[in-house]
């Protein structure tokens, strides 16, 4: 049909109309992507990494990436996998956004093809990816989330590490029998779902100790002013004060809270394994954490990774690295055994891991976690230096 | 129009919108559209709303707000709530369950109505108090208003918090979006040519004129921030059921109230025409500019702070002006 | 009675750095009627200064009070030049637009300052070296650091001083002429763009510095933290009464204290908003602030 002059005004509106969304159809149209099977059976597998290597969360997208990179080439020297192939890392950076994470992941999987995801330390960007990964059928291990609703998400999503009911029993149970805590008031952060899970979860476990547990308070991450709330907690003379929490917050609450004359013991979580914690300087000393790792392991498996990964960064791995260390390895296994890099197939071999690693012995249970011992360590500041000093194990 | 041709052009686009949705939801055949590019085209349809919403009261009503976001988050999630808790109830009226394509269309439909009274509730509490100010005092309230909203919501555990409403359920498909979009620009137009389109022009030129005149400003104003905020309410009810879209209160704020602003007069404030070409373009930019954001975070938003002083020294009026596309655009140019 | 005293104490220091953000606002709205928005992240870019000078003399391995000043004027000498640039840019080509135009502009310069901000120093926060050791002093079982005293002298000494400058020197006599009107003033052989400059400098300079003193006692500094704590000085010069110095020291303490006692509640999470709730009840009550004079528009 010929559009002229005496063309109705309303069909040559529909005709544009029209026109206009073929266009943009057409410019966004692809093949539909085969499903299942290897597309391509030789060739480099790509697996993708997202992280937060710059905001607030910077120290564990460094920690995370610097390890990965240090296994995939460890595992690409050694001659890759499935005969001969080799893995490709792509890395995304989150900027420390759930958002960002969900766009990262999206974007991995859909544009670069990834056929496995490893990420992330925050169990807030990790729950926000989960879905995605779930949804397209990747298997997505994730090094460090100890959020207990991050493998809830569905059956591809793993991880590598203990969960937060476990660390807060484990955070109990030393302020109690060690400590010899009776009363121990809580910070939590309420925008990190890490926090507000280690929370409940220190409650629950302290409570159940005999002791007593104050109303937890509230900050948010980015605060920087926590005198009022500190202010709150001193009146009230708690033995104990937990700080749920990451690092770059715990280190302004520990400093203003020595400021206020709060010298009582200062207990956290593996979040605070962050280098910024070292601004909190000397009110560092009398604290503690709950932690996946030891560097002082003398172990021979953990002392190995700590001289390699030392020599190539030129740092100490904290227990992030180590974890995100472990997550690679456990991968590599996984399709190994498979024979596969099928998402199906990886997923159902993960299911079935059991192999030992840099943090202990790695076997996935029944809910897609791991149960692996924690160490309590104590934090200590010399020479301008955070220390994290082996105090004792505690097992699930 | 006649109220015949009315009823024809409703069903004719209401089959286009399905169509359309089948295969940029579905694909059809070998193919499908790429899900990326699927989620921007969504994505351009919730900012049209929200563009063209709030140029009703930044454009047609001459009022200067910066709260949108804050109607976007009331909508939003009392929409998300009604289809989280009660979704499955809604779906069992047609008979069928949240699973299903009916089942799901009812519950959005009920979702949708309840957003957009929820945020026009909302809209009424902000305009009531606005009556009295003007300018940069209004503009800080609203702003107030907004923040105040977001920080009650980062408060109520039953939405998600400071996690945002993750649990909501991903009922929001391109039909939906685009339906609601066109019912915004139909309405904003509408409006525009009609008495209370005048009345805004009145109050935009000069208030206590028009005031004078027996233009009753306190029911107009009032109204109009009532309409803009219902759909921006029913933006955020399409928002926060995308899939992997969740809503979030640290992301509904004062920024994001800038950039709606940023839509609206990049096209021109008070032209619709605008308001959509401003939508889709910042819609598009963004997503652009996204390799470049990966190698240096934040630079989007500088271009996008850039874009909004060079506007402003150069071009305040944006790209249309007040100009409308309309049908005659289409009509042939006699020339003289 | 011990608790109560530390929570003035500490709604008394937040109040001090709002009061001395709330100045500049203050000022610059008394003389152009123009919410500078940027000028939350003008306090930023001090703190940043302060951070970058503080660790090229490396005061964190020796701190040291007369060095401590010095940074603070340099922090101060860069944003006031800063201030004057911005105005030159981008507020002046626009002065003569409608006031709409100006705030929008004014909001484009912030998210200008704040994203170019995390573009070129990062996103990650930093954390201010210490140039000043921390020390606490007690008094009668309430605590307070040397630091959160240092800034509410400055916010006092500040205010005083200003005071001074506007009503009793030359330049503050054409600053209050050009409040009034701008037009006339010019007619009047005002220099009017100086006198712009030289507020926009002024206000600059007292961000910068109490960007310096916030990060002494608030460590950590991003790209971002201006947003925030701007808006709120914001409301506290509103509350005072915009244009009235006096007032703007007066709405800092009250908006420090009031979301210092939100906090010690269990409703501290919404701190955030009892600013924001202060700013619509006044400007519904009473639009012109506690300290402010209401006038009469001419229509």
């Amino acid at each position: 049909m010929s559009v002229s002059l005496t063309t109705p005004v309303w069909k040559r509106g529909l005709l544009f109309v029209a026109g206009a969304s073929i266009l943009s159809l057409g410019v966004a149209c692809e093949r539909r992507p085969a499903t299942g099977g290897d597309t391509a059976d030789t060739g480099e597998i790509v697996i993708g990494m997202y992280g937060s290597l710059t905001g607030d969360g910077a120290s564990f997208g460094q920690s995370s990436r610097e390890a990965t990179e240090l296994a995939v080439d460890e595992v690409n020297t050694a001659g890759g996998i499935l005969g001969g192939r080799k893995f490709k890392l792509l890395v995304e950076d989150d900027q420390s956004k759930p958002d960002e994470a969900a766009s990262a992941v999206t974007k991995l999987i859909t544009q670069d093809k990834a056929v496995a995801i490893l990420g992330e330390v925050a169990s807030r960007r990790s729950l926000a990816a989960a879905p995605i990964a779930q949804r397209y059928a990747v298997p997505m291990i994730t090094p460090s989330s100890t959020n207990e609703r991050v493998t809830e998400v569905g059956d591809y999503i793993f991880r590598v590490c203990f969960i937060d009911p476990f660390q807060g029993e484990v955070l109990a149970k030393f302020a109690v029998n060690d400590l010899k805590a009776k009363k121990a008031a809580v910070l939590k952060d309420i925008q990190q779902d890490y926090s507000v899970g280690l929370t409940d979860s220190i409650t629950r476990s302290f409570a159940a100790l005999g002791g007593q547990v104050l109303d937890p308070v509230s900050y948010s991450s980015g605060d920087g002013d926590f005198r009022a709330v500190l202010t709150q907690i001193r009146s009230q003379k708690p033995d104990v004060v937990f700080v749920t929490g990451y690092y770059p917050e715990a280190a302004i609450i520990a400093r203003q809270a020595r400021e206020l004359g709060m010298n009582m013991p200062l207990l956290g979580g593996d979040g605070w394994v962050g280098d910024a914690l070292q601004n909190g300087r000397e009110a560092l000393n009398n604290t503690y954490i709950s932690n996946h790792y030891s560097g002082d392991n003398p172990d021979p498996v953990v002392q190995n990774f700590v001289t390699t990964y030392t020599a190539r960064f030129k740092r100490e791995p904290d227990a992030i690295a180590a974890l995100a260390y472990d997550a690679v390895k456990v991968l590599a296994d996984a399709m190994t055994r498979a024979n596969s890099t099928d998402g199906p197939k990886v997923r159902d071999a993960l299911a079935k891991t059991d192999v030992a690693g840099v943090t202990g012995r790695l076997k996935i249970n029944a809910k897609r976690n791991m149960e692996k011992p924690a160490v309590i360590q104590e934090v200590t500041f010399k020479d301008g230096k955070v220390k994290f000093v082996y105090k004792t194990t505690i097992n699930p | 129009m006649r109220p015949r041709t009315k009823l024809i052009a409703i069903v004719v686009t209401m089959a286009v919108l399905l169509g359309l949705n089948q295969v940029v939801e579905y694909g059809f055949g070998e193919f499908q559209v790429n899900p990326y590019y699927a989620r921007i085209i969504n994505l351009v349809g919730i900012n049209i709303t929200l563009a063209v919403s709030l140029n009703l009261i930044n454009g047609l009503a001459g009022q200067f707000s910066i709260g949108h976001a804050g109607f976007m988050a009331v909508g939003g999630y009392a929409a998300t709530y009604l289809t989280v808790y009660h979704g499955q109830e809604l779906a069992g009226l047609a008979g069928t369950t949240l699973a299903t394509g009916l089942g799901a269309s009812v519950a959005m439909a009920f979702s949708l109505l309840v957003g957009a009274c929820a945020a026009a509730a909302a809209g009424l509490a902000v305009g009531i108090p606005s009556l009295r100010l003007k300018g940069d005092y209004l503009a800080i309230v609203t702003l107030g208003f907004s923040e105040i909203i977001r920080v009650v919501i980062l408060n109520i555990p039953a939405v998600g918090g400071a996690t945002g409403f993750t649990d909501a359920i991903p009922i929001t498909n391109f039909f939906w979006i685009f339906a609601m979009a066109i019912l915004a620009i139909v309405v904003v137009r509408n409006i525009a040519s009609s008495t209370f389109g005048r009345a805004l022009a009145a109050i935009r030129g000069d208030e206590i004129a028009a005031e004078a005149m027996g233009v009753r400003t306190t029911r107009y104003k009032v109204l109009a921030f009532v309409i803009s905020a219902a759909f921006a309410g029913v933006a955020g009810g399409l928002s926060g059921q995308l899939f992997a879209n969740p809503l979030n209160p640290q992301n509904l704020n004062f920024v994001k109230s800038i950039e709606v602003i940023v839509m609206i007069v990049l096209g021109g404030i008070g032209s619709t025409t605008g308001a959509v070409f401003g939508a889709t373009a910042l819609t598009i930019l963004p997503e652009a500019l996204r390799p470049v954001d990966r190698q240096f975070p934040g630079l989007r938003m500088v271009i996008y702070a850039l874009v909004l002083i060079l506007l402003m020294i150069f071009r305040p009026q944006g790209v249309f002006g007040r100009r409308e596309l309309g049908w005659q655009w289409l009509r042939v140019r006699r020339s003289r | 009675m011990q608790t109560f005293l530390q929570q003035t104490i500490n709604g008394l220091s937040l109040g001090a750095i709002y009061a001395l953000i709330a100045l500049g606002y203050t000022m610059v709205y008394g003389v152009l009627r123009l919410i500078n928005f940027a000028h939350g992240d003008v306090y930023m870019l001090g703190a940043f200064a302060g951070y970058f000078l503080a660790n090229a003399l490396q005061l964190d391995a020796n701190p040291s009070i007369l060095w401590a000043i010095v940074v603070t004027i340099g922090a101060m000498a860069i944003c006031a030049v800063i201030g004057i640039l911005i105005e030159r840019l981008a507020y002046r080509p626009v002065r003569h637009h409608s006031r709409l135009t100006s705030l929008i502009t004014a909001i484009g310069v912030s998210l200008l300052l704040e994203y170019g901000g995390q573009v070129v120093f990062g996103a990650t926060p930093r954390f201010f070296p210490q140039m000043i050791r921390s020390r606490t002093f007690v008094l009668g079982g309430v605590q307070i650091t040397n630091q959160s005293l240092l800034i509410i002298l400055l916010a006092v000494a500040v205010m005083f001083g200003l005071h001074f400058i506007v009503h009793r020197t030359k330049i503050g006599k054409a600053m209050r002429a050009t409040s009034y009107n701008l037009a006339v003033a010019k007619l009047m052989g005002i220099n009017t763009d100086r006198v712009i400059a030289f507020t926009f400098a002024l206000g600059s300079a007292l961000a910068a510095a109490g960007g310096v003193m916030v990060a002494l006692s608030i460590p950590r500094i991003d790209p971002l933290m201006g947003l925030m704590t701007g808006l709120k000085a914001f409301v506290a010069a509103v509350l005072g009464g915009i244009g009235n110095i006096p007032g703007a020291m007066l709405g800092g303490m009250l908006i420090g204290l009031m979301e210092t006692a939100l906090s010690a509640t269990a409703y501290s999470t919404y701190r955030d908003a009892v600013a924001f709730g202060v700013l619509i009840l006044i400007l519904l009550f009473r639009p012109a602030g506690i300290l402010g004079t209401s006038g009469t528009d001419k229509v």
